[in-house]
């Protein structure tokens, strides 16, 4: 195999029927099958499609006091299966051509560890959970102050037309290149510019996406005894779970991660009973900038212990609480359907005065919400592990555009939990300490004075919600994920235990949230500490010596003072920190997002298939239009608020006046602060949105040569007959029932895999 | 005693996939791995093995694996 750049491989060389039994399903079959419409099918679309049309008229068109949340699952979920079942089969028919002969990395690199065939179904929970982090969960919340509809459509329009699409196009090159990582295809198909940039665009992207990741686990600790507890102990427990998987039973992953989650719910509740006394007001009531430098010198420690200490159990937890969280989250939402009481389009969508996130709906709703619709993030997963386990190719369809569907009903019932709580608390809770004084008078003062229609915020509302979650305020708790945990346990305590156990539920809430948020901060670190040592060792040879500890804590140290620093600057900010830093983390994974459908599109079109070039190309160019006007609005508006060079415009320009205070900012100080963070932002925008141009300009140049040359090329791995068979979808469709039970009824010994070649 | 039956059947795939999700079939597959290879290193040359590698056992297995993840770290999503 390797790197091959002669014409396409048709796999007509490969057997049709290479031993007793197919490999495959004959293509033709499968056509037919698709095309057969019984009348069972028929009536079932119908009723799809029916349901979805209403569920969309009920959200856009009627215009009620209130709107059920039943609805948004319906219109997202119908959305979902009329995508899936249609566009994804077309891209598969017309871009990704899979072949169930060919044999995927899995069988023919086989190595029974990295390279491992797994069950579709269990490869579909494992991308799913290592695709869906805190982002899903965020962005939706805080776009939520322009309303509902705007969200509800991006995130569900987006993902079934771009997030999908990339996910399903990524996982699929990456395999037919025996799991290559987007880097390494960026370089293959762009060039050495463009896979530089694209490198370097990555790398700079991971760090700030740790910092924001950070940022809001910061924002949710601070001031919360219980909360700093209950994550706290994390620590400990996953410490225990590593040495008992190392030490005492290994690979018994299964019972000791429900031992660690039974100790985890411990250490929710005993965060209950800690914070009521005084010891723990004493010692665990911590400021953000505390929490911050807590976080960073974590995120040091954790990243050069070894993986099976702290990484490895701590990803077990994470996985068993996701999956656990959003299932009950929705099965809550389907029986409590809750009433949404939030205006389809607010007035913050046109005015861009909104005080969660600055700007007007486009671009920024686009960047505010990233995951969910369209995240960047999810090509380096999709070109990661999941390529090396597919067992068949034609499975690409179900794992990467299906899960990434999943999660974008993820994102969809965190913007419900966001929108069922009253409006007038959500504002006090995202609106920055700048704006609200921090003090119940100041928010009430301040939502009210908003002009909002509906909107009767009272202490007591706050006050009430603060003592019923368990917290000492929960005015301006800004980062998403407090708002979340606060519509969570409202959702949830409707189902099971009522306003007492509201408290448990928020911090259960925080807990699964700062879980894989820490565990992503901890992985990113890593992965960025391997990229940077790669880098460094072209100049520094000693460097690319991984195990080499001097140079790994010195790449580990330089990654975490580089997100460390970004961190440190958002909890101190004047300006609120989330809503000034929040648009870089959605337009750095944009902007990823654009790189990854650039190399996407260079490949299509390598491959000679302009007819259907468009697939790729709207995708990518309304990433790339959303994401370099919201670059620009940062670099270039004149609006104090929106631009970060007019902000630091505006604050030198009063401290040369010899001003003490302006603005949000009280002192010289702060003024100073100001200045300085709006600088770096900046010119991280710059940075991002010139690598990103590069990218997109090194892939249409490789396009429009493809054009010109009439290309057939390849860089896919050489074509291997593949051994085995397995179904592509979730459930069997009856030709496959069919070969399946063919295969079920071989004897054991000739269901192993013939070594050859 | 169908509905039984029903149960027990339910239950082990939820534990199935549980384990499967969670990664604890790992052994098991490099087990069935290595013997797939070894029977067919037997009938066939296997010339392109290169050396034969050791059966390790499933401390082993399990320490090689996170060794392994240490030196080829994976990023998790935001």
């Amino acid at each position: 195999m390797g790197v091959t750049s002669s014409t396409t491989k048709e796999p007509t060389a490969l057997k049709r029927v290479p031993r007793d039994l197919a490999v495959a399903l004959n293509p033709e079959e499968l056509d037919a099958h698709d095309r057969q419409w019984t009348p069972l099918k028929i009536i079932i679309w119908s009723a799809i499609s029916l349901l979805g049309g209403l569920s969309w008229v009920m959200l856009a068109v009627v215009r009620g006091e209130t709107v059920n949340a039943i609805w948004f699952v319906f219109a997202a979920i119908c959305t979902y299966l009329i995508g899936y079942r249609f566009y994804s089969k077309f891209i598969e028919k017309h871009i990704v051509r899979p072949d169930d002969r060919r044999a995927t990395p899995a069988e023919y690199k086989a190595d029974g560890k990295d390279f491992a065939a797994t069950d579709r179904r269990v490869l579909f929970g494992h991308h799913f959970a290592a695709i869906a982090g805190a982002g899903p969960l965020v962005g939706p919340v805080l776009a939520a102050q322009m309303g509902y509809l705007p969200g509800t459509i991006w995130i569900i329009v987006g993902v079934v037309l771009a997030g999908a699409v990339q996910d399903y196009l990524i996982l699929h090159f990456s395999m037919r290149r025996g799991g290559r990582s987007l880097g390494q295809m960026a370089r293959d198909e762009l060039g050495v510019i463009g896979g530089t940039a694209a490198l370097i665009a990555t790398l700079v992207i991971m760090v700030i996406i740790v910092a924001i990741l950070a940022l809001v686990v910061t924002n949710a600790l601070a001031e919360s005894p219980w909360g700093v507890f209950s994550v706290g102990m994390t620590i400990p427990i996953a410490l225990f779970m590593g040495c008992y998987l190392r030490f005492f039973r290994p690979g018994k992953i299964t019972e000791i991660s429900i031992i660690g989650f039974v100790l985890l719910i411990a250490a929710i509740v005993g965060g209950g009973m800690v914070a009521g006394t005084d010891w723990g007001q004493t010692y665990l009531l911590l400021d953000k900038v505390t929490i911050a430098w807590g976080i960073i010198i974590y995120g040091f420690i954790a990243a050069i212990l070894p993986v099976w200490l702290l990484l490895a159990p701590r990803d077990y937890l994470s996985t068993f609480m996701k999956i656990g969280t959003i299932g009950m989250l929705a099965v809550a939402i389907v029986i409590i359907r809750p009433e949404i009481n939030v205006p389809a389009v607010s007035s913050f969508a046109t005015t861009g005065t909104g005080p969660v996130v600055a700007g007007t709906l486009f671009p920024f709703l686009f960047v505010t919400i990233a995951c969910g619709a369209l995240s960047g993030f999810h090509a380096l997963i999709a070109s990661g592990t999941t390529p090396k386990l597919i067992q068949k190719e034609r499975q690409t369809r179900f794992i990467g555009y299906g899960g990434m569907l999943m999660e974008s009903l993820v994102a969809i019932m965190a913007l419900v939990a966001a929108l069922s709580i009253d409006r007038g608390i959500y504002f006090a809770m995202n609106a920055s300490p700048a704006l609200t004084g921090g003090t119940v008078q100041g928010a009430v003062a301040f939502v009210n004075g908003l002009g909002l229609t509906g909107v009767n915020l009272t202490p007591s509302m706050l006050t009430d919600m603060a003592t019923n979650v368990g917290e000492e305020s929960i005015v301006s708790r800004t980062g998403g994920a407090p708002t979340l945990a606060v519509g969570l346990s409202h959702i949830m305590q409707q189902l099971v235990g009522g306003t007492s156990m509201m408290s448990f539920w928020y911090h259960f809430a925080i807990m699964f949230e700062a879980l894989f948020i820490l565990t992503a901060v901890d992985a990113g670190t890593r992965v960025a500490r391997f990229m940077l040592q790669d880098s460094l060792g072209n100049f520094f040879p000693k460097f690319k010596n991984t195990s080499w500890r001097p140079g790994a804590w010195a790449a580990t140290a330089i990654m975490v003072a580089a997100w460390g620093a970004v961190l440190l600057m958002g909890v101190t900010d004047p300006l609120g920190g989330i809503n000034t830093l929040f648009p870089l983390f959605g337009i750095a994974n944009q902007l990823l997002a654009a790189i990854a459908l650039a190399v996407c599109m260079a490949i299509v079109a390598k491959r000679g298939l302009f007819k259907y070039l468009w697939v790729v190309a709207l995708p990518l160019g309304f990433a790339a239009v959303v994401t370099i006007s919201a670059s620009f609005l940062k670099i270039f508006s004149a609006t104090p608020g929106i631009g970060y060079f007019a902000q630091n415009r505006a604050f030198s320009e009063a401290l040369a006046a010899g001003e003490t205070s302006f603005g949000t900012a009280p002192s010289v100080l702060a003024m100073q602060a100001v200045v300085r963070n709006t600088m770096v932002q900046g010119v991280l925008s710059i940075v991002f949105v010139v690598l990103a141009i590069i990218v997109i300009l090194t892939a249409i140049q490789a396009t429009v040569r493809a054009y010109r040359n009439h290309s057939s090329a390849t860089s896919e791995d050489d074509a291997v007959q593949s051994q085995i068979y397995a179904p592509a979808g979730f459930v069997m469709t009856p030709p496959e029932k069919v070969l399946q039970a063919e295969w079920d009824a071989l004897p054991v010994e000739k269901k192993t895999r013939v070594k050859g070649h | 005693m169908i509905l039984w039956a029903g149960v027990r059947t339910g239950a082990r795939g939820v534990l199935w996939y549980l384990k499967g999700l969670l990664g604890e079939d790992a052994y098991e597959k490099y087990l069935a791995h290595h013997a797939a290879l070894h029977a067919a290193g037997a009938d066939v040359d296997g010339a392109d093995e290169g050396a034969p590698h050791p059966l390790m056992t499933e401390r082993e297995f399990w320490r090689d694996q996170t060794d392994r993840q240490d030196q080829n770290p994976q990023g998790r999503c935001c």
